[in-house]
Parts: C-alpha cells; sequence; structure tokens
C-alpha cells in the first residue's frame, strides 16, 4: 500500500509516494539521485550509509522511508552550503583521510553527528564514536587527525 | 640534439577502428602513439591475459587545441592514488603544469590494453613506459615548435606548456597552439631519453589526493552510482554453498510481486525490477532446492587436511648441501606455520551495469581489470572485441579481490536476456561468498645454526601459498625453497575461489621466515636485529633494518626482553622493507593491543611520497586484520562469514601510532608501493608477543584464544 511521504531533505521539502517500507537509502539514491551515500554491508555493520537523521548518524541501509516522515534527512551532498565544504569535508582533503573513497561519505556525516553532539571531543572519544564505522584501505590515522582538525576550526568560529 | 624524423602514423597499416574514432571523441588535437609492452613483458603474462601485438595499440596522449593533455591509461584507481602519481610523471616530463593534465582510466575503447592493476606494478612497471611516452611527445612538440618559431631544437626551451625560443622569450608557442586545427597522429622513429632525475620538478614532490574533493563531497562516480534510462536492477539466486547443485526452484512467489520480473536460463535465476528493494524482497521468496555436494574441510580442520594431502612439488632454488649439513649445525630449528584463509572485503562490493545497444555492448564494472573482463565478455557471447566495451569508473577498493569479474558477466547476461540496462551490486553476503579468498596454507621451515649464530641451513617447504617472499633474503651457504601447489583432480583442498590477497601470499611466506629467525635468534641468545644484520649480505636490506631500528630508537636486548617489541624484514614489489611493533599483551585475556608500528621502505624513486606513505599506512592497517582477527570460517562449501559482525576487520580503537619511513633513492628505478608494507606486519607482531611473553605464536591471526593457549604452553614448557 502507498503512502505520500513528506520530509525535509538537504533544507529542502520532498514528497513522495511509495511503499513506506523501502529502504531509505535506494529512495536516496534511486529515486533523488543522492548517490554519494552508499551501500556497503546492508545490515548496518559498515557504515557507509550513514545519513543525519534530525542531526543524528543514522544508518540508512535498514530504515523504511516511513521512519523519516515529518524529519530532516542530510546526505552528503547536503553539506556544502553556499559552495562552501563543510570544514569536515575540507579537513577530509587537507588530512589525506581517505583512499578508495568508498566509505567517506558514511564516515564524514558521522563526523558530523560526533562534532554535532559533542563540540569539542578528544581523540578517544572520536576514536569510539567512529568505532563501528569501517574503512578497509586504512586511512583511519587521518581520518582520526582530520576529525581533531575540523573540531578546531569550527570551535574558532569558522562555521556555527 | 638529433633531428628525428617524425612519422605520420597514415603510413602506417591496418590503423584499427579504435584509431578512427580518436578524433571523433576527443576533437582535434595532437595524438601521440606509443607501444607500452616490450615484447618481452607481454611474453612474462599467462597466456590467457596476454594479446598478441596489434597495430592496435592506441594512444598514451592527446593534446587538446587548449593546451590540455590527456593521458589514457587501462590501468583503474581504487584507492591507491596513481590518478596522481602517474599524472605527476607525465606533467614532469613534458614540462605542463599538473593543472592541465588530465587521465582517462580503464575504458577499454579509449586506453591502451593492459592486463590489470595489480602487483604494485602500476608505477615500476608501467611508469617507465608512460615516462617514455611522454618524451616523446614533448620531443615531438618542440620538433613542431621548431618548424613554426624558425629556430633550431637545440635553441628551445619549454616550461609550462610554453615553447620558447631562449635567446628571444617572445617568440614562443604554446602546446596548445600546436596543437590547434590539427588532426594528427605522430610517433618517433628515435626514441629521445627521458629525464634524470636531477631535472625532476614535479616528480618527487608530496602531492594530496588529485580525486579528494570529488570523494569528500559524494561527486565521485563509482560503478553502482550510474543509471540509465529504463535500468533494471537485479538479484541473482545464489546456492547455499559451494558445491551445491540446484535441483528445482519455484519463481512464481517472487513473480507475484508487482514490478517483479524474474528470468531463468538453466540454473542461472534472477530476479529484476526498477527498484533495487523489491528485488531484494523478491530474491528471497524463490523456493529453490539444491542437492549439496560440500567437501569434507572445514577451518577447523584444514591444516590437517592439508598435510595430508598430495601436491604439484617444485624445487624453487637449491644451494649447497641441505641433506648432509643438519648434523653440522650446533642447533637445529623444525618448526611449522599456518595462515586461513582470508576475505578481500572492500567497502563496494562486485557491481556492474551492462547494456545492449544493437549489436553493442558496453559494461561498466568495478574491475582490477577491465580488459580482462572484456575478453571474458567476448568469449561469453562469441562477440568481436571491438564490439565490446568496458568502463571502470572509481573502484571502492580491490586488494586482489576485483581481478576476477564474474559480477560484469553477469550483469550483461541479464542485460541481454531483458533487453533492458542491468544493474548487479552484490550484497555484503554474495561478496563474502564469491569472493576468492587468500589461501590457507602451511609453511614448514627447518634450519640451523653454528655456535656463533650463523645460519647454516634453510629448508623451506610451503604449501599453497606460492613462492612470492619465499626467498631466505639470508646469507645461507645451504638451502632450499620448495613450493606444493593444488592439484585439483587430485587433492582439492579450497572447497571455493581463491585467488591473490594485497601482496599475495608474501604475507604466509614473511610471517613464517621471520618467525623461524627470531626463534633462532632468541635460541642463540642474541639480539633480534643483530641476528638478523650477522645473517644478511643484502646492502638494501641492512639498510632499511637500521633505519626502522633508528625511527623506533631502538635498544639492543635478547628476546624474550619483557618489552614488547618486535622485528621484521623482506622483499615485495621490488621493494625492501622492514618492520618493528611495540606491543601490549594481557596474560589475563591473551588480548594484543599494538601500540606501535614503524616501517622503513625502500622502494627506489619515490614518484608521490605523500601517495607512497599513505599506501604504507594503509598496509600497516590492513596487515593488522590479518594479524590479529581475519580467518575465513567455513564448512565444506559453505561460508560461514557473510558480514562483518562476525568478519572482523581493523577498526579506529585498534590503530597503533603509525611511523613511516622512505628511503630517499632518487637515481634508482621505481618499485611497487602498494603492497610492501604489509608484509612483515604479522612477523613483528608475533615477534614482539613472544618478547613480552615469552610465547611463540606459529599461526596467524593472534585471536585472544590462540594468544592465551601459547602463553599457556610457554608456561607448561618452563
Amino acid at each position: 500500500m502507498e503512502e505520500t511521504i513528506r520530509f525535509k531533505l538537504n533544507s529542502e521539502e520532498v514528497e513522495l509516494v511509495t511503499d513506506p517500507n523501502r529502504i531509505l537509502l535506494w529512495v536516496l539514491r534511486d529515486h533523488f539521485g543522492l548517490t554519494g551515500t552508499k551501500y556497503g554491508c546492508g545490515i548496518g555493520f559498515c557504515g557507509a550509509c550513514t545519513v543525519l537523521i534530525d542531526n543524528e548518524p543514522a544508518r540508512s541501509c535498514m530504515m523504511p522511508v516511513s521512519d523519516v516522515a515529518g524529519k530532516s534527512v542530510i546526505t552528503i551532498e547536503g553539506l556544502e552550503q553556499d559552495g562552501r565544504l563543510h570544514p569536515i569535508q575540507q579537513a577530509f582533503i587537507d588530512h589525506d583521510a581517505l583512499q578508495c573513497g568508498f566509505c567517506t561519505s558514511g564516515m564524514i556525516m558521522t563526523a558530523v553527528g560526533i562534532l554535532g553532539q559533542n563540540p569539542a571531543p578528544t581523540r578517544d572519544d572520536i576514536i569510539f564514536g567512529l568505532e563501528d564505522s569501517l574503512c578497509r584501505c586504512g586511512a583511519h590515522t587521518r581520518i582520526i587527525d582530520a576529525v581533531q582538525d575540523a573540531a578546531e576550526k569550527m570551535k574558532g568560529g569558522e562555521k556555527k | 640534439m638529433k633531428r628525428e624524423k617524425l612519422t605520420e602514423s597514415a603510413e602506417m597499416a591496418g590503423t584499427g577502428m579504435k584509431r578512427r574514432n580518436f578524433f571523433k571523441i576527443l576533437g582535434g588535437g595532437i595524438v601521440l602513439l606509443f607501444n607500452p609492452f616490450s615484447l618481452g613483458d607481454l611474453l612474462a603474462l599467462p597466456a590467457e591475459q596476454r594479446r598478441t601485438l596489434t597495430k592496435d595499440y592506441n594512444a598514451f596522449l592527446h593534446i587538446a587545441e587548449d593546451g590540455t593533455v590527456t593521458c589514457f591509461t587501462g590501468k583503474i584507481e581504487m584507492g591507491q592514488g596513481i590518478v596522481t602519481s602517474l599524472l605527476q610523471m607525465m606533467a614532469d616530463e613534458l614540462n605542463v603544469p599538473l593543472a592541465k593534465m588530465k587521465i582517462v582510466m580503464g575504458d577499454t575503447e579509449l586506453c591502451p590494453w593492459d592486463a590489470g592493476t595489480w602487483g604494485s606494478l602500476t608505477i615500476r612497471a608501467f611508469g617507465p613506459a608512460m615516462r617514455a611516452a611522454a618524451a616523446e611527445a614533448r620531443a615531438v612538440l618542440v620538433q613542431m615548435a621548431s618548424a613554426r618559431l624558425g629556430v633550431p631544437v637545440g635553441q628551445i626551451q619549454v616550461k609550462d606548456g610554453i615553447v620558447a625560443d631562449v635567446r628571444d622569450a617572445s617568440n614562443s608557442v604554446t602546446y596548445g597552439e600546436l596543437a590547434k586545427g590539427k588532426k594528427l597522429e605522430k610517433y618517433l622513429d628515435v626514441k629521445p631519453p627521458v629525464e634524470d632525475h636531477t631535472q625532476f620538478t614535479i616528480v618527487g614532490k608530496s602531492l594530496m589526493r588529485s580525486d579528494a574533493y570529488d570523494k569528500v563531497t559524494g561527486r565521485a562516480k563509482y560503478t553502482g552510482d550510474l543509471k540509465l534510462p529504463g535500468m533494471l536492477h537485479a538479484r541473482i539466486l545464489r546456492p547455499p554453498s559451494h558445491g551445491a547443485t540446484l535441483v528445482a526452484a519455484d519463481l512464481s512467489a517472487a513473480e507475484a510481486i508487482e514490478g517483479v520480473r524474474a528470468v531463468r536460463d538453466d540454473d542461472f535465476i534472477a530476479v529484476l525490477s526498477e527498484d533495487r528493494d523489491l528485488v531484494d524482497l523478491a530474491v528471497v521468496r524463490i523456493d529453490a532446492q539444491y542437492s549439496n555436494d560440500e567437501m569434507k574441510v572445514s577451518d577447523e580442520t584444514v591444516f590437517d587436511y592439508i598435510n595430508k594431502g598430495e601436491y604439484r612439488v617444485n624445487v624453487v632454488r637449491s644451494a649447497g648441501d641441505t641433506e648432509a649439513v643438519p648434523k653440522l649445525c650446533d642447533k637445529l630449528f623444525e618448526n611449522e606455520y599456518h595462515d586461513p584463509y582470508l576475505a578481500h572485503a572492500p567497502i563496494e562490493t562486485h557491481t556492474a551495469l551492462a547494456r545492449f545497444e544493437g549489436n553493442k555492448l558496453t559494461v561498466w564494472a568495478s574491475t582490477q581489470s577491465p580488459f580482462g573482463l572484456q575478453d571474458s565478455l567476448v568469449r561469453e557471447f562469441g562477440m568481436p572485441q571491438e564490439k565490446v566495451r568496458v568502463i571502470t569508473p572509481f573502484v571502492g577498493g580491490g586488494f586482489g579481490g576485483k581481478s576476477p569479474h564474474r559480477q560484469g558477466i553477469e550483469a550483461a547476461r541479464l542485460a541481454r536476456i531483458t533487453g533492458r540496462p542491468v544493474m548487479v551490486v552484490w550484497t555484503r553476503d554474495e561478496e563474502f561468498f564469491y569472493d576468492t579468498f587468500h589461501p590457507a596454507s602451511v609453511v614448514k621451515v627447518k634450519s640451523g645454526i653454528d655456535s656463533e649464530g650463523k645460519i647454516l641451513l634453510w629448508d623451506y617447504h610451503v604449501y599453497l601459498a606460492g613462492t612470492r617472499g619465499a626467498d631466505a633474503i639470508y646469507d645461507v651457504p645451504n638451502q632450499r625453497i620448495t613450493s606444493y601447489s593444488e592439484e585439483r583432480d587430485r587433492y582439492p583442498v579450497h572447497p571455493f575461489g581463491t585467488g591473490a590477497w594485497r601482496a599475495p601470499n608474501n604475507n604466509t611466506n614473511t610471517f613464517a621466515r621471520e618467525t623461524q629467525i627470531d626463534i633462532m635468534a632468541a635460541s642463540a641468545g642474541i639480539d633480534p636485529l643483530e641476528f638478523r644484520l650477522k645473517n644478511l649480505k643484502d646492502e638494501k636490506m641492512i639498510g632499511v633494518l637500521k633505519a626502522v631500528a633508528d625511527k623506533f630508537g631502538y635498544v639492543p636486548g635478547k628476546t624474550p626482553s619483557g618489552r614488547g617489541i618486535g622485528i621484521s624484514c623482506g622483499t615485495d614489489a621490488g621493494t625492501w622493507v622492514a618492520h618493528m611493533a611495540e606491543v601490549k599483551v594481557s596474560e589475563r585475556t591473551g588480548r594484543v593491543k599494538v601500540l606501535r608500528l614503524v616501517c622503513a621502505q625502500d622502494m627506489g624513486l619515490c614518484v608521490n611520497p605523500q601517495g607512497a606513505l599513505l599506501q604504507m599506512e594503509g598496509c600497516l592497517t590492513m596487515g593488522l586484520g590479518y594479524t590479529l582477527t581475519e580467518e575465513v570460517k567455513y564448512d565444506g562449501g559453505n561460508i560461514r562469514d557473510r558480514n562483518f559482525d562476525s568478519y572482523q576487520i581493523p577498526r579506529f580503537s585498534w590503530l597503533p601510532k603509525l611511523e613511516c619511513v622512505i628511503m630517499d633513492r632518487k637515481d634508482q628505478p621505481p618499485q611497487g608501493g602498494g603492497e610492501p608494507a604489509i608484509i612483515g606486519v604479522g612477523a613483528a607482531v608475533g615477534n614482539a608477543i613472544f618478547d613480552a611473553t615469552g610465547a611463540r605464536l606459529y599461526r596467524v591471526p593472534f585471536t585472544p584464544e590462540n594468544v592465551i593457549n601459547a602463553i599457556r604452553k610457554a608456561q607448561d614448557t618452563d
């Protein structure tokens, strides 16, 4: 049975008529063409599909789209503002904190969530927050450095 | 400068289809033709990967009317960073700013043939050919400029893509102006020399990743991100285990879902829909029965199983007298080392999109071998090669696992059956099931030393892992290296596919050798670094060992010292590498925490030190996986690990402090960088565990259970 589902997607109100059980990941990718959010494991173990739902990181690969009705969803494509990269995106570039790039969107979205909850995290806080996000290329130490650097810069008023 | 003869390709016979298409696709400009492979390179390849030398070799380089230089390569980018380092080499040789350079990768229609992206070969084997091509391109452009500016070649200099008269800088022309209005294909009969390392301006500089912006914004396109009009998503029915045969299948419940179509071609069964979610729902509704013919071997029994086998035996190296010498040794050591199956587990699963347009097939695929996939498709469909195009977008990790490309064939079969473009994105479960694992393997070593700690005997037997990294490397007068490989009709070992896993099998061999060396050093009462140096003649190995010890701040001591420090060294892909690890071991839980990993690498000329550093760090991190946790659990053909819950790859909290040293060897040819730094992690950590606890581990991974058992065993023998 199809339903009309409305939510905010990257700051725009959207509406779609669909089976409410459709998975958010595939709705984002196939319906909205937002392919920055990746399929990695399908059951929430790897974090490649992480998006922000009402500013909290969440795994979109197991989530029915009806769960985001009335909420705000932000994907990697929605992080830039006025053509400016989010400080975490910039920090990933500055630290070469990626290789194949397939986990990168999920890493960045998770990091945005971490800093949203704790603007001044310790190194251990960052590690704890990213622990269930998997990277196979081995960019981990650079990712930690990038998030720490972004936290510093954001505190310095570069953003928010 | 000698005036070289310019030859226009119109004089060449048999220009191929691809070449005629070139200007249609690229617009005007100058195309430089090169043959990137010597006959010897080609013959070194296995027959099925080899293509005959044809006139079909096409351009490496296109110089457009706006001065943009585009480089075409059959290599692919899967995170290793060659998208940056290849351009560095080209830009340096051509005297063009990097900003003016573009790269087109892994497109069988546009790029010169390439066997595949593996073996850390891009820079060391392909790089020199590419540099030669760029040098040739530069010479061609200088000749054209010479005619245009009316000055001899010797009076011309090139900087930033501008060719100028050295005596009158205003008399100049850009590469772009030279290319304007032209549709020229050129090559030189006499090849110009490449730059001397002292002339490098861009090579050797640390450059950040050129693909980072696209990857941090979600703009980078991987195969699964593509969408074609009318495209269907597919899920394919999979057997429960390898060796199972389909007996019956009822597709009616799957087909009953609105918007889902089921297709069947013999035992190849798939469901397709415009929505990915629907095919995920539909595939589990297929009622299928299988007959099982599983092999009676599991992760619990595999090493006994291997030891009972019959193999093809190959003595790879033999020197001195390994039969008589044992009697002359002061101490003899005989040990057996075990290494389990490993999954590649890239975060991007195998993915392909296929489309038939009339009699032309295009497949976009996450593959390390676009031309290999093209060959497979040509065989599968009996199509002419020029009608099959494979395009490789960004690849989300490979590590050897994406050399096989079954998903590309599957997508193409379904596109043929349905007449629609078809996307196949393997689930994580499928990725584990069809992965070509690093093979389980056994190494048996018998070695001996004299009373001074000099190694006299090295008798090394490696089962199923092959010989990469199996060299003794130490100066041993009496040695024999014997390799045992599977003969499936005689004694099948692997119930599933096996293949190359980052630095294929060198991890196995380096773990066995460097543990055995450590055992001898400890028994001789000699510091393990000193023991190695004492038995080495290889200057490069001595160099990296000293460099790693220096970076570590190593203070010599006999093992076990209680400090938890371990050493290893080896060679891979032409590169010399040494590791030191520092660990903390909980003797109560058996848990190992790696505190520091230090690595020194002699890789010859390092084109992009920053890129090489990323690869080293990646190797060290990935190495922690095979060292501490990774092992595929299976029962016959049934793979029990199907996702990241049970198959544990390295996580953030595991990360030790990583410290890397790249030796300055600008005057040496470049060597491999994508794999060497992974080979010594297992042995260095294992030796560090021994140094901390006195417990010796003969098997990776060092899980808490394996470590506790080793500690108990060590305590029992005390």
